[in-house]
């Protein structure tokens, strides 16, 4: 009987142990492991399939020395700051807006937000073809009888990646102005009250009291924007295809045609390197500050 | 300006709540536009496309860019159209979204209701896997799903979804169950009762909240996503891959009607889910993410 119960005590002790345990397991292998297996990778000579000589930072200055690498990580900062800022402003001043006792919220805010509901493929598509000079807009504005009208970023080099910026702003800012919203409903009134009566004219009251409240809000917002940004892939795919010619290459795309149809592992291995390194330098600090803030 | 006091928290003159309406409905235009744009030329012929306005309403309509799009249209190098790889993607989600869910809910309530020392960092290390770059993970997925003889298959990316959802989706429950208060369950100890009998009776019961979170967060991203869907769908491909086949393909007159029929296609799904619990959706994801 004794033993019985010991038994059973002991297995409730370790029941909760042993339902993590594969998830546990599971991510130590499919994410860490692979990490691991990467990074080894990227030190070897590895072309189609993975071989294990080692070359040391070979792979890594090959990398650095592309052009075709050099325009992908230009284009990720330029596409990564005109989105997360653009997204923000976007974001907020809506809003803001919306927080007027705006008759109508209820229809307006689902219209902002279904374009997060939807593929970036599908995205990619619907812009492709509406940018696109010889059916899109620019004829369009043509026919409407503005003749000199010109729009032809998306076949332009130099133009093309703000393009997906349009794309992937029309996304997402709809998503950010949700946060913000709620950000703004969770403020007190009585607050805005106390410094009315002290004076204060609106544009005060947000520069001086509301956006200072919303920092969680713009935390929030800066670290899911800026890991869309760095993964970005489907939508560079779907509007662009990384054209014209190389010009809308991005570190993912950069990644996927080098390891997988260019047949360069090693370099490819080392710039999934490099992409995770630079997220980890954002997530890192902003989970650990999350974790530790909860446990208190 | 002259300071006057008010007594409603912020108000706004006349004019400056026209500029308002004014901007609030210029974006509402601004999203509404591709969907707009998408519609209607799904329902035009060729013709109207190449040759007239694409923001005019068709003069002929017609269902036939969208029957194309679903049984006939060319995909790769099949005159399939989207049917068969609509099927994957259900075939794919549905394992997926589940297993996901049940193994995050089991996750959250572990993590929050029977603690033991180094929790926090096994939820920290399940939790940075949210936020990879995935592209870390392809070449030796691929290796593993070809030893596994699970690669370009459905139960192959089944696995793949999976494993990476999972930290999503315990984040979500281990938010959830962390306002729930814990002399329940230790109460529900006392009187002898289980793991998973205070989890199904106690637990289970109140997650309906988070559990639509969970469902429409995993049912969004899986459905949409590519990555995964291009590198390992070999000839199981998702809905996502074959749209962009079927868009990106160079041979012949491109048919953008039938284009924007199965881009709606593709979207259709997630929009429906969207449109139906999308609320619910956006107040579970604040009181998560936002209080943090």
């Amino acid at each position: 009987m004794a033993t019985e119960v010991d038994f059973r005590t002991r297995l409730q002790d370790w029941l909760p142990k042993l339902v993590l345990a594969p998830s546990f397991a599971v991510t130590l292998l499919f994410v860490y492991g692979f990490i691991l297996f990467t990074v080894v990778l990227s030190f070897t000579g590895s072309k189609m399939l993975p071989r294990y000589d080692w070359v040391g930072f070979e792979n890594y200055e090959k990398l650095f020395a592309l052009p075709a690498w050099t325009t992908a990580i230009t284009n990720i900062a330029i596409f990564a700051t005109l989105y997360i800022t653009i997204c923000t402003a976007i974001g907020l001043m809506l809003a803001i807006f919306l927080d007027q006792k705006i008759r109508g919220e209820g229809v307006l805010r689902p219209i902002y937000l279904y374009p997060m509901a939807l593929s970036f493929i599908v995205t990619g598509t619907a812009w492709k073809w509406f940018l696109d000079p010889g059916i899109g807009l620019e004829k369009i504005m043509h026919l409407w009888g503005w003749e000199s009208f010109s729009f032809t970023w998306i076949k332009d080099g130099d133009m093309a990646i703000y393009t997906i910026v349009i794309a992937a702003v029309w996304q997402t800012s709809g998503f950010v102005m949700a946060m913000f919203l709620a950000g703004l409903r969770g403020i007190d009134n009585e607050i805005l009250k106390a410094a009315q009566i002290d004076g204060a004219s609106n544009w005060q009251l947000y520069r001086r009291i509301v956006i200072p409240l919303l920092r969680p809000a713009f935390l929030s917002a800066f670290v899911i924007l800026s890991h869309l940004a760095i993964k970005s892939y489907d939508l560079v795919i779907a509007l662009t295809g990384g054209g014209p010619g190389r010009a809308t290459e991005m570190p993912a795309t950069f990644m996927y045609s080098y390891t997988f149809t260019r047949n360069q592992m090693g370099i490819g291995a080392s710039s999934a390197v490099i992409m995770l390194m630079t997220i980890a330098a954002i997530m890192v600090p902003y989970l650990y500050a999350e974790l530790k803030e909860k446990k208190a | 300006m002259s300071a006057v006091t008010q007594d409603t928290a912020v108000s706004t003159g006349r004019v400056t709540r026209a500029f308002i309406y004014l901007v609030l409905i210029l974006f509402a235009l601004f999203y509404l536009l591709p969907l707009y744009v998408m519609g209607v030329n799904s329902l035009k012929p060729l013709e109207e496309i190449t040759g007239g306005n694409m923001m005019a309403l068709p003069s002929t309509w017609t269902l036939d860019p969208w029957r194309s799009a679903w049984s006939t249209a060319q995909i790769g190098v099949e005159p399939t159209g989207l049917k068969p790889y609509f099927l994957n993607s259900i075939l794919m989600v549905v394992p997926a979204v589940a297993i996901s869910t049940i193994v995050g809910a089991l996750n959250g309530y572990v993590l929050t209701k029977w603690r033991f020392r180094g929790d926090t960092w096994v939820f920290g290390l399940m939790l940075f896997s949210c936020f990879i770059p995935f592209q870390i993970v392809l070449i030796p997925m691929a290796v593993v799903l070809g030893k596994l003889g699970l690669a370009g298959s459905v139960p192959g990316l089944i696995l793949v979804h999976v494993v990476y959802g999972i930290g999503f989706t315990t984040l979500y429950f281990r938010n959830y169950y962390a306002a729930f208060p814990t002399e329940l369950v230790r109460a529900a100890m006392i009187d002898g009762a289980g793991f998973f009998r205070i989890f199904w009776r106690i637990l289970l019961p109140v997650s309906g909240p988070i559990a639509v979170v969970s469902v429409i967060w995993q049912f969004t991203n899986i459905w949409n996503d590519f990555l995964f869907g291009a590198s390992f769908g070999g000839t199981s491909q998702p809905m996502t891959v074959a749209l962009n086949n079927l868009v990106q393909s160079s041979t012949g007159v491109k048919e953008y009607n039938v284009h924007f029929a199965g881009a709606i296609l593709a979207a259709l799904p997630t929009l429906i889910v969207y449109i139906v619990a999308g609320r619910y959706f956006v107040r579970g994801l604040m009181a998560g993410s936002v209080k943090g």
